[in-house]
């Protein structure tokens, strides 16, 4: 098999809080390969949060080792981070966290903002995500005139537009209606289908059926990691 | 496109959206740029005022006056004692190589007559020299000659404001008879107009006759040959300070004085009064700025308030923006220059208001605006708060 996009040995991740030591995460040894659809599962306070964050180079890890595509980033500074999050992986929140200001275009353009170095043609590659998401004729909307899971296929272009390696999805589905939560997890699923590696958090085990594989986490440690 | 251009576009978005919570931000820093700049233009015009007023006594001059008499502890003030001689005068002509003219002059208040108009001034008994160490331009006529020196003619020149007085055109002055203690004396001139002292003293207010003439006619003194003035002009202005060193040098022999006593004579410069006068307008204008740069400071503390607020309301937008690639950098750069464009702004304002308009008026306009204003915007905030909500506000 291929280099796995995620290799992840020994993690931990221990936070200090009011005096107190917490140890949200105890122990993770996990490989993903690229294209994988996983989802991790858990209560809250599981540590699934947690490990959603260090994944996505949004949170340091305490000890352990974390490779991206091979690359050892367990010990990166806070810009290079940055860049990778930049490069390397598209969010989709589940309150999709666009900016109220701005455009649909806009939004999608923001990822491209920041990249370094610079590409021409950021107002077509938003276009073009957009179009992958079906809201190429709602450019120039802002996020108050759509609906909820049109803003939810905002933010997943967003996602898209610096063709990411790795998708993160944290309860893309929580603030949607069942309906519209479908969709939005048909749309992801069309996104694995062109081979885009996506990992999504939920608690919710009917979502988590959308996704090939799945793993469970409680109290800091995978307990549970099956594949259809 | 650049990453600074970026960061002004986005922060005149975010200004814009915010339009009268930028522009409120902004006042404070417009107010404290335009009285910065209104007070040092104030500052400005002083001092070039006062610069006039002294280049106008005359060019390169050195003014010496007597001592001050001492009658029991009683001291008399300058030019009370009568130290200084004409042959003074004579030997600084003749023994100071920096030093172009000199004049000597004697001075009493009188009385003036013209027909059945009569008006007091100062009469001044100079040398025909007088007018070349004041750099003194006569309007009409002529100044006091040679001739008119030596043969002590009664003529008389009149100052412009004199002159004024006395008559109603002061064309036809010259040839005219005026009489001063009884003397008739005849017009032969009317300087032009120097203005006032940088102390206030109208230097118009007097009319001027041969020394000769004075001392044999008018001021008949007990000590002949006293003068109560020696005005003397340098070679250069870069010779001032020379000129001054070789008259206090010749002064102190002719008049024997001691190694360690004091001078029985003073020797002013044009320099010592014009460093004085500087030296208040200096002060004042420091004063007038300092008071606007606090104004300043508050209004950058309103800035930096307001960013603040902008900040914390915005926590999630930042938050979005570090998950989707920015770094530190690239949000501080975002803030600051928004901050920055805000003051700015201001600051281009402010010099537009501080450069355009009549001060006083316009800052006396703004700060009573100013205080209805801020006054009103809180007041109608409380009056149409629902009393109900307003009584169960937690």
């Amino acid at each position: 098999m291929a280099t796995p996009i995620i290799r992840i040995k020994e993690l931990k991740k221990i936070y200090p809080m009011e005096g107190e030591t917490i140890v949200a995460l105890k122990g993770i040894d996990l490989e993903i390969q690229p294209g994988e659809f996983l989802a991790v599962m858990g209560p809250s306070g599981s540590g699934k949060s947690t490990l959603m964050h260090i994944l996505g180079l949004l949170d340091s890890l305490t000890e352990g080792m974390y490779e991206l595509e091979g690359r050892d980033v367990s010990h990166i500074s806070r810009e290079k981070r940055a860049d990778i999050r930049n490069r390397k992986v598209g969010f989709v929140f589940q309150t999709f966290n666009l900016l109220a200001r701005s455009t649909a275009l806009d939004n999608v353009k923001l990822p491209l903002l920041y990249r370094r170095p610079r590409i021409n043609g950021s107002q077509e590659k938003a276009m073009e995500a957009l179009r992958t998401v079906g809201l190429a004729d709602r450019a120039s909307h802002l996020p108050r005139q759509l609906s909820g899971g049109q803003q939810q296929r905002v933010a997943i272009a967003r996602a898209l537009v610096n063709d990411p390696a790795l998708i993160l999805a944290d309860e893309p589905t929580g603030n949607l209606d069942t309906k519209t939560g479908r969709e939005i997890m048909k749309l992801l699923n069309s996104l694995h289908e062109r081979g885009i590696t996506i990992i999504m958090v939920t608690h919710d085990p009917e979502i988590g059926r959308f996704a090939r594989r799945r793993i469970e986490v409680r109290d800091g440690i995978i307990i549970q990691d099956e594949e259809d | 496109m650049n990453i600074w251009l970026t960061a002004l576009r986005l922060a005149i978005g975010s200004l814009w959206v915010y339009k009268v919570r930028s522009f409120l931000t902004m006042l404070g820093i417009i107010i404290g740029i335009g009285s910065v700049i209104v007070m040092i233009s104030i500052g400005r015009g002083a001092k070039a005022n006062i610069q006039e007023q002294i280049s106008s006594l005359g060019s390169n001059m050195l003014m010496i006056f007597s001592g001050s008499s001492r009658s029991g502890g009683v001291r008399g003030g300058f030019g009370t004692m009568p130290t200084l001689r004409v042959n003074d005068a004579e030997a600084i002509a003749r023994e100071c190589p920096a030093i172009a003219n000199v004049t000597y002059s004697i001075v009493k208040n009188m009385q003036v007559v013209s027909g059945n108009t009569n008006w007091g001034t100062s009469v001044q008994g100079t040398t025909p020299e007088y007018r070349l160490v004041r750099d003194w331009p006569v309007k009409e006529g002529e100044f006091i000659n040679a001739n008119h020196f030596k043969s002590a003619a009664s003529v008389v020149v009149l100052g412009s404001a004199v002159a004024e007085n006395l008559f109603e055109s002061w064309e036809n002055a010259i040839g005219q008879k005026i009489r001063i203690n009884n003397f008739p004396f005849r017009i032969i001139g009317v300087m032009g107009s120097k203005g006032r002292t940088p102390t206030g003293r109208d230097q118009d207010d007097v009319v001027f006759v041969p020394y000769t003439t004075a001392m044999r006619k008018l001021m008949g003194s007990r000590l002949p040959g006293v003068v109560h003035f020696i005005g003397v002009s340098a070679q250069s202005k870069q010779l001032v300070d020379e000129a001054k060193r070789e008259v206090e040098d010749l002064l102190r022999q002719r008049h024997r004085i001691l190694t360690e006593a004091d001078d029985d004579f003073t020797v002013r410069t044009l320099d010592e009064i014009a460093a004085t006068s500087e030296k208040t307008g200096n002060i004042m204008t420091l004063l007038l700025t300092s008071v606007a740069a606090v104004s300043l400071v508050v209004g950058g503390i309103g800035i930096m308030n307001i960013m603040l607020v902008s900040v914390t309301e915005r926590t999630r937008e930042i938050g979005v923006r570090m998950a989707v690639g920015a770094r530190e950098r690239d949000v501080l750069i975002q803030f600051l220059v928004e901050s920055t464009t805000m003051s700015f702004v201001g600051g281009l304002l402010g010099a537009l208001l501080g450069i355009g308009a009549s001060p006083i008026f316009l800052a006396t306009l703004f700060s009573a605006a100013v205080g209805i204003f801020f006054g009103f915007y809180p007041a109608r905030k409380a009056s149409r708060l629902d009393p109900i909500q307003a009584l169960n506000y937690e």
